[in-house]
């Protein structure tokens, strides 16, 4: 056998009938295991990383002085490092992990060869914090979502294509059956996320598109992030923990198709909302706002298929750590995208573009909803690859409390604050000047940037205690506490060992 | 759902649509834009920023101006874009063509910047605003950037760039004997601010009335 087929045959693990489910998972989770504690712990350091520039840079944004002799901390490039962290260096090795493990059970089948995704998890991480690094020191390229300087776009694209090959492989050696909604989820978003980077750092920095057409390209690119690789993922992972920890079927398998299929075709067309007004063809514009406004269905059709799903289960899913952080995310995924629909609308979007509005929104879509989701998913893997149990159910509420009352002020801080920023910008007097100037806007705007620093200091510390959990946990012995089941979050039901 | 190369294909399909619908369709209408002169004799537009100006493009580049500061005039009548002085008229595609990074920027943290040059033609208003932004815009939350200045020794005679600070803001003068004026960057980056203009007309966005 010629040496690449003998890979490909020992990759696959064949179908083993007669051996009961329970231990194919956990031969799962253990192949799993090494790879998926990689990704983890680094998507865990990001986190924590990108927090303290988020931090910089919200303070810097009501009290300009601090840190401001510090050239590498100047607001443009703190921000900058903060979403790249997150969004590369959390975000992206959270779902590594996430969408790979969740692929590997569905599809039965344990990782071999888990070695290179090893490498390749390094290589990635190395990247990040190489383009992290650049952006703070002056690489910063000023293209919205792709800030890290384009020299490192060849060592993140090749080391995700031999990331996300895995889940690819693991799909074409799945043991046959029926192919659940979280897998095509998670198919779709493996194959997107590559496609799209590399066209946009083709179109924006190898060989730039003319004019705004990079803008629409940019834009195309930064909304899909969101609507292509982080919802799917995300939306797989409710799909299959909501379920799965409940110990009941989805509600709807046709709700699940249209919500999928409606996704995948409007999403893709809304990223132009972010130019309304802007130097591009009407006719774009007026496309971006119909995809937004049509993102209504699957938002609703999936909604619906998760709340029929849940109902009735008000306190598993408060008791279960992973059920409480992936409701909370359910229900601001709901909420932000109906937001979102709204804000494309002309009328609307003359209020809210340009101003904080927007970011709050960015946030409810990847923190309250997507974060929130990886969370919960991060404390149902642990458990079962580690074999044994949170340490502590004191250090997993104050990771609850203090990431969902932070979102709260944030989100409300940002959204009202963005709105009177919008309104004042744009109101008139009656001779047709404006009403106030732009320093009075400003001022007004002040405040509710504040605000945003208190949550981020009560997010900070939710990450802390997450950090601190995770490693701890990391380092724990062996077994324990097995006897006792597991860490829940009320001490009623401790002991039905339902939940998890 | 069985039929996988259904799948694939849908995967595939619903991404390739948009992309050609958005991207290489613009690419097609008006990727080839070329300047152009309103009538015969006239000096086409736009035209290419040069020299300091153009290496300051890349200061705001790297220093994230574009995270607070947009580079785009809306039609009159949709926001206040008119109003607040930003812009005679609605910039159009053809006015970006000759940019070699487009930066319209999404945040209005501070005001549009798309002529500036013509709003603020003063060069030590600048120096002084990038220096401490508090100086000429009271309350400001515009990031200081002092480090694009620097403090030397006077001499034989005071340069005529140093920068001049009000009495309210004595604290930051520098010892006597000393001068804080701008780097090589510094200068850069105001000859690029001072760049930002429109004012000439295009065929398909005259000045609004
Ligand atoms: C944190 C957000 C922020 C950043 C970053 C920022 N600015 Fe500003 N900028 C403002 C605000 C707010 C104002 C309005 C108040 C004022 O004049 O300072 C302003 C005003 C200005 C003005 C005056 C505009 C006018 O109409 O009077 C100029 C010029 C300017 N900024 C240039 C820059 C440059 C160049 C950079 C990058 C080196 C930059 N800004 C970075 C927030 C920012």
């Amino acid at each position: 056998m010629s040496p690449l087929l003998s890979f490909f045959s020992s990759i696959d693990p064949k179908a083993r009938p007669g051996i009961p489910v329970k231990v194919q998972l956990s031969e799962i989770d253990e192949s799993m295991r090494t790879p998926s504690i990689l990704f983890l712990s680094a998507a865990v350091c990001w986190l924590v990383i990108g927090s303290f520039f988020a931090l910089v840079a919200s303070i810097k944004l009501h009290s300009p002085d601090f840190l401001a002799n510090v050239e590498w901390l100047t607001f443009g490039r703190a921000r900058s490092a903060h979403l790249n962290a997150m969004a590369f260096g959390w975000a992206n090795n959270a779902i590594f992990a996430v969408s790979l493990w969740i692929m590997a059970r569905l599809c039965k089948t344990a990782v071999r060869h888990g070695g290179l995704l090893i490498i390749a998890g390094i290589f990635w991480n190395i990247g990040v914090t190489i383009g992290v690094i650049g952006i703070l020191t002056g690489g910063l390229t000023s293209v919205e979502w792709l800030e890290m300087p384009p020299q490192v776009a060849p060592i993140l694209a090749f080391s995700y294509i031999l990331i996300g090959v895995w889940g690819v492989i693991a799909f074409r050696f799945r043991q046959l059956g029926h192919v659940y909604v979280s897998q095509w989820y998670i198919l779709a978003a493996l194959f997107w996320f590559p496609w799209l980077y590399i066209i946009a750092q083709t179109m924006i920095f190898i060989e730039p598109a003319r004019g705004t057409v990079q803008a629409i390209t940019n834009w195309w690119f930064a909304h899909n992030v969101l609507g292509l690789w982080f919802t799917p993922v995300g939306l797989g992972a409710i799909y299959y923990f909501l379920p799965k920890v409940l110990g009941r079927p989805i509600y709807s398998y046709y709700l699940s198709v249209l919500g999928f299929w409606s996704l995948a075709l409007f999403y893709n067309w809304a990223g132009v909302h972010h130019l309304i007004g802007g130097p591009i063809p009407v006719w774009l514009i007026s496309a971006g706002i119909v995809a937004s406004v049509m993102m209504v269905i699957p938002v609703i059709v999936t909604a619906i298929n998760h709340h029929f799903t849940a109902v009735g289960n008000a306190r598993a899913t408060w008791a279960s750590p992973t059920l409480r952080f992936i409701v909370f995310g359910a229900m601001s995924y709901t909420l932000a995208s109906l937001f979102g629909s709204g804000m494309a609308l002309r009328d609307v979007n003359v209020v809210t573009h340009f101003t904080q509005f927007t970011v709050g929104h960015a946030h409810h879509g990847v923190y309250a909803f997507f974060t929130m989701v990886m969370y919960g998913s991060i404390y149902f893997m642990m458990p079962r690859m580690l074999n044994r149990e949170w340490p502590s159910a004191a250090l997993i509420k104050t990771h609850f409390w203090c990431c969902a009352i932070g979102i709260g002020i944030m989100l409300v801080g940002l959204h009202v604050g963005g709105w009177i920023q919008g309104m004042m910008m744009n109101e008139l007097t009656p001779d047709g000047n404006p009403k106030y100037t732009f320093l009075e806007v400003v001022h007004a705007l002040v405040p509710w940037l504040f605000s945003r620093s208190v949550s981020g200091v009560l997010l900070t510390i939710g990450h802390i205690a997450f950090f601190v959990h995770f490693f701890w946990m990391l380092a724990g012995p062996k077994i324990s506490r097995y006897r006792e089941g597991p860490t829940l979050l009320l001490d009623s039901i401790r002991g039905e060992g339902k939940a998890g | 759902m069985k039929n996988l190369p259904l799948l694939f294909l849908g995967i595939f399909f619903c991404l390739a649509f948009s992309w050609t619908g958005l991207i290489l369709s613009s690419e097609i209408q008006y990727g080839g834009l070329k300047p152009i002169a309103l009538e015969e004799g006239e000096t086409p537009q736009p035209q290419a920023i040069v020299g300091e100006a153009q290496q300051g493009r890349l200061i705001y580049i790297d220093q994230g101006c574009l995270y607070c500061h947009s580079q785009q005039v809306r039609r009159k009548g949709y926001g206040a874009d008119w109003e607040r002085g930003w812009g005679d008229r609605q910039t159009v595609p053809r006015d970006y063509i000759l940019q070699p990074r487009v930066l319209l920027g999404t945040s209005r943290t501070g005001p549009d910047l798309m002529t500036i040059g013509q709003r603020q033609p003063s060069t030590e208003w600048h120096y002084l605003h990038l220096y401490n932004p508090d100086i000429t815009s009271k309350g400001s939350i515009m990031p200081p950037f002092r480090y694009l200045f620097e403090t030397r020794e006077i001499g034989d005679a005071p340069s005529p760039d140093a920068l001049i600070f009000p009495d309210d803001y004595a604290y930051e003068r520098p010892p006597a004997g000393y001068e804080i004026v701008p780097t090589e960057r510094a200068r850069q980056l105001v000859a690029y601010l001072l760049s930002l203009k429109v004012d000439y007309e295009l065929p398909e966005s005259r000045f609004a009335e």
